[in-house]
C-alpha cells in the first residue's frame, strides 16, 4: 500500500515541468494569446458592419484577385482592362503589384483543398488581420535577435496593437500594406539574423523575404525592368553598392600586396578612377536622360512643400499630406516617448542589430514626418525600440527587486548576529528606498501600457474600422443611422445601365465604380494620366456647354458626383473640387483658380464666383436642390455639408438629366442626352 | 395606335371568315355547354380566369372527356390550369379536382387553337348534365400601353381577349365579367350587349354560340400593381443531418411593366409620393416558415440594410427594401438565406427512409416566377434519392462539395417555368442515410489535429541538427 502514494508523488513529479519549460510554456502561449488578440482586435468593422471590403484601393485589389481566381495567373499577367482609363486601358497584369492577389488566391487554393467552402471575398477580408497576427511573431523573433526575449515578447504585444499598424491592416483593408509590413520586417529581421550568424541560408531567406516584399509593395521586378538602373530614386543605394564594391576589390589588393607603400599608391589611383567612373557614367546618364530625374512623389519625401506647388495631383492626397503632431499622438500614444528611451538603450548596447534598427527608426521617423501614410512603416521600428525601452527598463526593475529581496531574506536569517551583518545594513540603507523607487515605477509603467492597450483599442474601434463605403452617423434618437448610398449608386449602375456604359467621375470613385458597379470609368485612382485626369477636371469646372464638348468626346454616357449637402456628409466633390480646378489648370491654362475664389475665398452661397455657380460640377450637385428642405427651420436649399443656403438654387441643365439618385442624395448620377436634331432636318421632316 | 387598330381590324375578319367556314364543317360533338360564366381577374399581373361551365350530354353514349380550347397566345402565357367538378346541390356542395392533359383534338377544324382535356371522375350518360369550374392563370399577358412612362404618369395596359368563350362545343348561353382594378378604364371594345358598372365590364349575355365562335375584344385600363416578376430564382435547401436546413435564395427580380422613361427625379419621388411612380416598388414582402434563424439579404457587393423580419410561433414575415425603388424595366439582383430546424421538415418514412417535406415555391409574396430551381442538397453518403412533386418538374441530379466534403453531396434539382403563388404546395424528397456518416467530419477534424500535436511533438524530441 505505501508503493502506491510514492508512485502517484513521482507522477506528479514527472508532470512537474522545469523552469525552463515553464518559461518556454509561458513564452507560447503568451505568442498565440498576442497571434489571436492581432487577429480579432481587427475585426471590429466586421462586427460594427459586415465582411466587406474596405474605401478606394482595396476595391481594385479585390477585383484583381477575382479576376485571378477566375482566369487563372497567365491570364491576369497578360490582362488589358478595357473598363479603366477609357478609351486609354490599362494593361493591368504589368502594372499592379502582383504579392497581395497571389497571396490571397494562394490562402484560398489552400483552403479549398483542405475542404473549406471560404468564398474569395472572406479571404481578401481576412488577409490583412492574418498577416498582422504574423507580423507580431515576426516582430518577436526579431526583438529577440536585437536585444532578448523579452523585449521580443514586448514588441510582439505594441505591434499587435499599435494603431500606426492597425489604420492599414484592419478586417477589409484589402491593400498592399497589409502583406508589405509583414515581408517588410520578415526581410529586416533575416537580415540582421544573416549579418549576426553569418549563415548563407538565413541570407538567401533574407533576399527571397526581400523579392516577395518587393512584390507585394514597390519594385516588382517584371514591371520595374531597368528602372533599378535608371530611376534618379536609386542612384545613392547603387552608388553604395558601387563603393562596397571597390572596397572589397581594394581589401582582396592589400591582402594581395605585402608591400604598403605600393598598394598606398594603388589606392589612389583605383579610388581617383572609381569616383571619376562613377561620376561621369552619372553625368552621362543624366544629361542624356537614361537616368530619369527624381518624380514628384520623391521630391516631396525631401521637401515638404514641394508638392503642394508643383503637383497638385499628389497633394491633393490626403495621405501625402505632411504629419500633423496629433496623428504622431494618435498613432503612437506612449511608444512617442518611449521611442526616445529605447534609442538610449539601443545606444548603450550598441551592436550590429541595433544599429541597424536604430537607423530604421530614425530615417523612418523623419518620413513619417513628412507623409502621413508612412507612419506605417515608422510604425514596426517604433515598436520594436520601445519594446527595448519597456523590456530594459521592467528587467532592470524587478533584477532590482528580486535581488534586494534576497539581501533581505539573507539579512533576516542572518540578522541576529556578526560583524557582516553590519556592514550589509549599511549597504542595505539606501536600499529601502529604492525598492520603493523601484515598484513605483513598476506600477507607473504597469499603468502607462495599460493606457497603451485602452487607447489601442479604442482608436480600433472608433476611427479606423470604419469601410467608407458604408456611413454611420447617430440619429436623433441616439439610434444608429446607416447611409449606404454608395452602394446604391454602384449597384443600380451595375444593374440598370448598358453593359458599356462609359462613367465619368472623379478619379477617386474609379475603382469602386469598376468592382462594384462593373462599368467603365474614364479615370480611377491609379492617376497615371495627369492629362486624362486634368481633362475630366476641367470638364467639370467648365461651363455646362463647354463641358458637354469634353464629355462628347470622351464617349461619356453617365456622370457621377458625389454631394454631402443633404446629409452634412463633408468629403463630397464640392470639398474636392478646388483640387480638381487646380489639377484640371495645371495642364489646361484655360481654367484659373481666381475664378472660382472671391477674395481667395471659396464659396457656394450667394456670394460665390459667378463661375462657380455655373460650372458643370455644381449645377450637377446642386440640380433640383434648391427645392428641397434639408433642415427644420432653414430655407430651401440649405447645404448642411458647408452650413450655407446655396447661391444658385435655378439650376438648368441642358445636355445632361438626371439618371438616378440615392436615397440621401450623396450619389447622384446624370444621362448624357444624345445630341439634338438640328432644327431644319426636322422641319424638312413634317414641313 | 392607327396601324394597330388597322390590324386588330384585319384579324377579325380573318376570324369572322375562319368562323364562317368552321360553323359549316361541324364535327361529331358529344356535349353541348348549356350555361357558361367567365370571371376574368385583371386587377394585378396575375391574371385569374374562373369558368364555370355546365356541361350536358347530348350524344348517345357516355363520355368522359371534356375538351377545352384556348388560342395559341393564351397558352403561351398559361401558368396553370385547374379543373374542379361540382357536385352536389345549393349550399351542399362539394367539389373533386380533376385532371386536365394538353391534348391534339385528331379531327380538329383548321383553327389555330390548342386543346385540354378534362378527364371526368365518372362518365357522363346520355342526357346527363354536370358543372364543372375551370382556373386558368396567365401571367405576362397585359400589354403595357404607351411602353415607356415617364415617372409622373400611371401605367396603362392592355388586356386582349374574345367576348365569346372558345370552345369546341355549342354554347347556349354565355357571360364574361372583366374586372379592372380601378374605375379609369380608357377604352373598350363594345360586343353588344355590353355594360360598365364601376370597376367591372359585363359582356353578354350571348346566346346559342356555335362552336369556336369569337369576337376579339380589348380592354385599355390602368394597372398601377407591382408588375414585380422574378426572372429567375434558384431555392437552395441544404440538409445537415446535425439539427440544421439552410435555405438559400437567389433572386433576379425585374419590374416587368412599362418601360421607365427620362429623368428618375428624387426631389418629386420623396415629396410626392402618390402622384410620381406610382406604378414602381419599393417593399417585398417574404413570407418565411416559422422558427426561422439568421436571417440574411444581401446581394454580390454586401449587405443590404433595408429589411425587418417580425417573427411568431406561427410564420415569420421578412419585409424586404431593394436597394433602390424599382421603375419598369429596372432589375435588382440578392439573396435571400435563412436556417431552420431540421425536426420541423425532415421525417423518417415507414421503409426506413428519410424524407424532406418542404414548400415548393417562392417566398416572396403574390411573385410569378419565370424560372424556379430548386436544389435540394442532401447530406454527404445519401443515397437513391426520389422527389415526389405535385405537378409535372423537370428533374435532374447534381453533386456539390461543401466545406469538409470528400466524395461530394447528391443534389436533387427541380426546374419550373412560369410558376405562380397558386403552385405552391408541399413536395417530398425520399432519400436513404447511414447516421455513420454524420460521424466522417468530426473525426476527420478531430484526426487532424491530432496528427499536428504528434508533428509538434515529434519535432521537439527528434534532433534534427546535422552537426553533433
Amino acid at each position: 500500500m505505501a508503493t502506491m502514494p510514492a508512485s502517484a508523488s513521482d507522477l506528479l513529479k514527472s508532470f512537474k515541468l522545469k523552469t525552463k519549460q515553464q518559461e518556454l510554456l509561458i513564452r507560447v502561449s503568451i505568442l498565440c494569446l498576442v497571434y489571436i488578440l492581432a487577429f480579432i482586435t481587427r475585426l471590429f468593422s466586421v462586427l460594427r458592419y459586415e465582411s466587406m471590403i474596405h474605401e478606394f484601393d482595396p476595391y481594385f485589389n479585390y477585383r484583381t484577385t477575382l479576376y485571378l481566381t477566375e482566369n487563372g495567373f497567365y491570364d491576369f499577367w497578360n490582362w488589358f482592362d478595357y473598363e479603366s482609363w477609357y478609351p486609354l486601358g490599362r494593361i493591368v497584369g504589368g502594372t499592379l503589384y502582383p504579392g497581395l492577389m497571389v497571396t490571397a488566391v494562394l490562402i484560398y487554393r489552400i483552403l479549398r483543398f483542405l475542404r473549406f467552402a471560404v468564398h474569395i471575398r472572406e479571404v481578401c477580408v481576412l488577409t490583412a488581420p492574418f498577416f498582422a497576427s504574423n507580423t507580431t511573431l515576426v516582430a518577436y523573433f526579431f526583438g529577440k535577435e536585437i536585444w532578448d526575449s523579452g523585449a521580443g515578447l514586448v514588441a510582439a504585444i505594441l505591434i499587435a496593437i499599435c494603431p500606426g499598424y492597425i489604420s492599414r491592416s484592419v478586417a477589409g483593408s484589402y491593400d498592399n500594406e497589409g502583406v508589405a509590413i509583414f515581408a517588410l520586417l520578415f526581410t529586416f529581421y533575416v537580415f540582421v539574423k544573416a549579418v549576426n550568424t553569418g549563415s548563407l541560408a538565413w541570407s538567401l531567406a533574407s533576399a527571397f523575404g526581400y523579392f516577395y516584399m518587393v512584390s507585394a509593395w514597390g519594385g516588382y521586378i517584371r514591371f520595374v525592368g531597368f528602372q533599378h538602373v535608371q530611376s534618379g530614386e536609386h542612384m545613392a543605394a547603387m552608388g553604395v553598392f558601387f563603393l562596397m564594391q571597390v572596397f572589397y576589390f581594394l581589401d582582396w589588393v592589400k591582402h594581395m600586396l605585402s608591400d604598403t607603400k605600393l598598394f598606398q599608391a594603388f589606392l589612389r589611383i583605383t579610388v581617383t578612377c572609381a569616383v571619376a567612373v562613377g561620376g561621369i557614367a552619372l553625368g552621362l546618364g543624366m544629361v542624356s536622360g537614361y537616368i530619369s530625374p527624381w518624380t514628384g512623389r520623391f521630391y516631396s519625401l525631401l521637401d515638404p512643400t514641394y508638392a503642394k506647388d508643383h503637383i497638385p495631383i499628389i497633394a491633393s492626397v490626403s495621405e501625402h499630406q505632411p504629419t500633423a503632431w496629433s496623428s504622431f499622438m494618435f498613432d503612437f500614444h506612449i511608444l512617442l516617448f518611449l521611442f526616445p528611451a529605447g534609442l538610449y538603450f539601443c545606444f548603450k548596447r550598441l551592436s550590429d542589430a541595433t544599429i541597424f534598427i536604430v537607423m530604421y527608426g530614425l530615417t523612418s521617423m523623419y518620413f513619417a514626418g513628412v507623409m502621413v501614410r508612412l507612419i506605417l512603416v515608422a510604425t514596426p521600428a517604433v515598436c520594436l525600440i520601445s519594446a527595448i525601452a519597456v523590456s530594459a527598463t521592467v528587467k532592470n526593475l524587478t533584477v532590482l527587486l528580486r535581488s534586494k529581496n534576497k539581501v533581505v531574506q539573507t539579512g533576516s536569517t542572518k540578522g541576529s548576529g556578526g560583524s557582516k551583518s553590519s556592514s550589509k545594513a549599511l549597504l542595505d540603507q539606501s536600499q529601502p528606498f529604492q525598492k520603493n523607487g523601484a515598484i513605483a515605477l513598476l506600477f507607473g509603467a504597469f499603468y502607462l501600457l495599460s493606457r497603451y492597450a485602452t487607447h489601442c483599442t479604442w482608436v480600433t474601434s472608433e476611427a479606423y474600422s470604419s469601410p467608407s463605403i458604408v456611413l454611420a452617423a447617430r440619429g436623433a434618437h441616439g439610434n444608429r443611422v446607416i447611409f449606404d448610398d454608395y452602394r446604391e449608386a454602384y449597384f443600380w449602375l451595375r444593374q440598370n445601365t448598358p453593359q458599356d456604359a462609359k462613367v465619368m467621375s472623379w478619379w477617386d470613385y474609379g475603382y469602386q465604380i469598376t468592382a462594384m458597379g462593373n462599368r467603365t470609368v474614364i479615370v480611377d485612382n491609379n492617376t497615371w494620366n495627369n492629362t486624362h485626369i486634368a481633362t475630366v477636371g476641367r470638364a467639370m469646372s467648365s461651363y455646362e456647354d463647354e463641358a458637354i464638348e469634353i464629355i462628347r468626346s470622351l464617349d461619356v454616357d453617365y456622370v457621377l458626383v458625389v454631394f454631402g449637402g443633404v446629409t452634412g456628409y463633408s468629403s463630397d466633390d464640392i470639398n474636392k473640387f478646388l483640387w480638381m480646378v487646380r489639377i484640371g489648370g495645371g495642364v489646361f491654362p484655360v481654367i484659373k483658380e481666381p475664378d472660382y475664389l472671391v477674395n481667395g475665398e471659396y464659396r457656394v452661397d450667394k456670394g460665390a464666383a459667378p463661375k462657380m455657380l455655373n460650372c458643370l460640377m455644381y449645377k450637377l450637385c446642386y440640380y433640383r436642390f434648391g427645392e428641397m428642405l434639408t433642415e427644420y427651420g432653414k430655407p430651401p436649399g440649405y447645404d448642411r455639408a458647408r452650413g450655407v443656403e446655396i447661391g444658385n438654387k435655378d439650376v438648368k441643365l441642358e445636355h445632361l438629366e438626371e439618371a438616378f439618385t440615392t436615397s440621401n442624395w450623396i450619389v447622384r448620377i446624370y444621362r448624357v442626352k444624345p445630341p439634338n436634331n438640328r432644327w431644319w432636318l426636322n422641319r424638312y421632316k413634317f414641313g | 395606335m392607327e396601324a394597330w387598330i388597322r390590324a386588330r381590324v384585319t384579324l377579325a375578319l380573318t376570324l369572322f371568315a375562319l368562323l364562317f367556314f368552321v360553323s359549316r364543317s361541324s364535327p361529331p360533338l358529344q356535349f353541348v355547354i348549356s350555361n357558361a360564366e367567365r370571371r376574368i381577374d385583371l386587377s394585378s399581373h396575375i391574371i385569374n380566369v374562373h369558368l364555370t361551365l355546365k356541361v350536358e350530354n347530348t350524344g348517345t353514349r357516355p363520355a368522359s372527356e371534356v375538351v377545352l380550347a384556348l388560342t395559341p397566345t393564351e397558352v403561351d402565357h398559361l401558368a396553370m390550369v385547374d379543373a374542379l367538378a361540382i357536385k352536389g346541390k345549393r349550399k351542399k356542395t362539394t367539389s373533386v379536382r380533376l385532371e386536365v392533359k394538353p391534348t391534339e383534338l385528331p379531327d380538329a377544324p383548321p383553327i389555330d387553337a390548342k386543346y385540354f382535356t378534362i378527364y371526368l371522375a365518372d362518365p357522363l350518360n346520355s342526357g346527363e348534365s354536370t358543372t364543372l369550374e375551370v382556373l386558368y392563370v396567365f401571367t405576362h399577358f397585359l400589354e403595357p400601353f404607351p411602353a415607356e412612362i415617364a415617372q409622373s404618369e400611371s401605367q396603362l395596359v392592355f388586356y386582349h381577349d374574345t367576348a365569346l368563350i372558345l370552345s369546341p362545343y355549342h354554347i347556349k348561353q354565355q357571360t364574361t365579367f372583366i374586372k379592372t382594378p380601378s374605375t379609369k378604364v380608357e377604352s373598350f371594345i363594345r360586343v353588344e350587349p355590353t355594360k360598365r358598372v364601376g370597376t367591372e365590364i359585363k359582356y353578354g349575355p350571348y346566346e346559342d354560340c356555335p362552336p369556336y365562335s369569337i369576337s376579339p375584344i380589348h380592354v385599355h385600363f390602368e394597372n398601377n400593381s407591382p408588375f414585380a416578376v422574378v426572372e429567375e430564382l434558384v431555392q437552395e435547401i441544404e440538409i445537415s443531418h446535425w439539427g440544421n436546413i439552410q435555405v438559400t435564395g437567389h433572386y433576379t427580380l425585374v419590374h416587368a411593366g412599362a418601360r421607365h422613361k427620362g429623368v428618375f427625379s428624387r426631389v418629386d419621388y420623396q415629396s410626392r409620393q402618390f402622384s410620381n411612380g406610382a406604378s414602381s416598388f419599393r417593399y417585398l414582402l417574404a413570407r418565411l416558415p416559422a422558427r426561422v434563424h439568421s436571417v440574411y439579404y444581401r446581394d454580390e457587393i454586401g449587405n443590404i440594410s433595408s429589411s425587418h423580419l417580425r417573427t411568431n410561433s406561427l410564420k415569420s414575415e421578412l419585409e424586404i427594401e431593394p436597394r433602390y425603388p424599382l421603375f419598369g424595366g429596372w432589375k435588382a439582383t440578392f439573396v435571400i438565406g435563412y436556417g431552420l430546424p431540421l425536426q420541423d421538415f425532415l421525417f423518417e418514412s415507414s421503409d426506413d427512409k428519410r424524407y424532406l417535406n418542404f414548400t415548393f415555391g417562392c417566398p416572396l409574396i403574390g411573385m410569378v416566377v419565370d424560372k424556379l430551381t430548386i436544389k435540394v442538397v442532401l447530406p454527404e453518403g445519401s443515397t437513391d434519392p426520389s422527389p415526389v412533386v405535385p405537378f409535372p418538374v423537370e428533374h435532374r441530379l447534381e453533386a456539390k462539395y461543401s466545406s469538409l466534403d470528400v466524395i461530394g453531396r447528391t443534389v436533387v434539382v427541380l426546374e419550373k417555368k412560369n410558376f405562380v403563388p397558386m403552385h405552391n404546395s408541399h413536395f417530398q424528397v425520399y432519400y436513404t442515410f447511414n447516421p455513420i456518416f454524420m460521424l466522417a467530419e468530426p473525426l476527420m477534424l478531430a484526426s487532424a489535429f491530432f496528427m499536428f500535436f504528434v508533428a509538434c511533438v515529434a519535432y521537439i524530441h527528434i534532433d534534427l541538427s546535422i552537426r553533433k
